[in-house]
């Protein structure tokens, strides 16, 4: 129960975080990857707190063999540089300079009443859930033909 | 660059990176949002609950944003319904497609270190200025 209330607090941070770094205005998105225009660099100041911030948490827990829950620590073990890592980010990155949102402040934006965050925020969903229904289907497929499971990592 | 907010910027930040470390330090999850979202769709003891909450939490938070500031949600360009439905789509399923967007990757990768993590940050850092320069100086800034 306690992971839980951290998991919700940690949500709300992650979305104040976001708003205060203007990370759920799409003009500033969009001002921080128009480097042919008016370039906003702003957001590379939130990159950089962020990094700076983890990443020196990140040193405290690699020694851990476990959460101080005592959780396991699920990390991302892939190394590979593959067409799906590169045609995935160029498909996410032309959809996030077209409509300004990524999926956290999409998701965060879900509060503000605007009906084009609302748009884009439902239709990043669906794609979300395009992708992970077609995943558990076909892992359900192969289990049911008694052959080794597809394993995914989430980052 | 009248609109920069370095400040403002590096405090979202620094909230950002406290709060990805608190998911990896106390719940040994990573903090990326498409990677939460879409371990939604397997109902699974012990994992969907946390997911939830996450995703719960962060429309709170939203919420928190419109009360006490609601000009974190000013949209600021002009784009057409259409366009934001398709690129929206385009972001959760590529987002998922690469395995991370700009938290998973962009955030909890990099710190650490990952070169995966770094090649597709620095895609889809490309691939959004490409979006960008078209809509805004061939397409005249509408969409």
């Amino acid at each position: 129960m306690k992971s839980i209330l951290v998991s919700f607090m940690s949500g709300i941070v992650f979305a104040v975080g976001l708003g205060v770094g203007g990370m759920t205005q799409p003009a500033k998105v969009v001002g921080f990857l128009d480097f042919a225009g008016n370039w906003d660099p702003s957001l590379a100041f939130v990159m950089l707190g962020a990094i700076g911030v983890h990443s020196l948490f990140y040193r405290m827990l690699r020694n851990r063999s476990s959460s101080r829950f005592s959780l396991a620590i699920s990390l991302p073990s892939r190394t590979e540089i593959d067409s799906r890592l590169i045609g995935g980010s160029v498909t996410f990155g032309l959809g996030w300079g077209i409509a300004g949102y990524c999926p956290g402040p999409a998701l965060t934006s879900l509060a503000s009443g605007n009906s084009s965050a609302v748009i884009v925020s439902v239709a990043m969903i669906a794609g979300i859930f395009a992708f992970d229904l077609r995943r558990v289907l076909s892992a359900r497929e192969v289990s049911t033909e008694n052959t080794s499971g597809q394993v995914t990592e989430d980052m | 660059m009248e609109n920069f907010t370095p400040v403002a910027s590096l405090m979202g930040g620094i909230l950002i990176g406290l709060s990805a470390s608190a998911m990896l330090l106390f719940n040994g999850k990573i903090a990326g949002i498409s990677g939460i979202v879409g371990g939604l769709v397997d109902l699974k003891k012990n994992d969907t609950l946390w997911r939830a909450a996450f995703v719960g939490g962060l429309v709170t938070g939203g919420f928190i944003l419109r009360l006490f500031a609601p000009q974190a949600f000013e949209f600021g360009i002009v784009r057409s319904g259409g366009a934001l439905a398709l690129a929206g789509f385009m972001v959760g399923l590529g987002a998922r497609v690469a395995n991370g967007c700009t938290s998973g990757h962009g955030v909890c990768g990099i710190s650490r270190f990952s070169v995966r993590s770094i090649v597709a940050t620095v895609i889809f850092i490309a691939a959004g200025a490409a979006a960008v320069y078209v809509v805004n100086h061939l397409l005249g800034g509408i969409i």
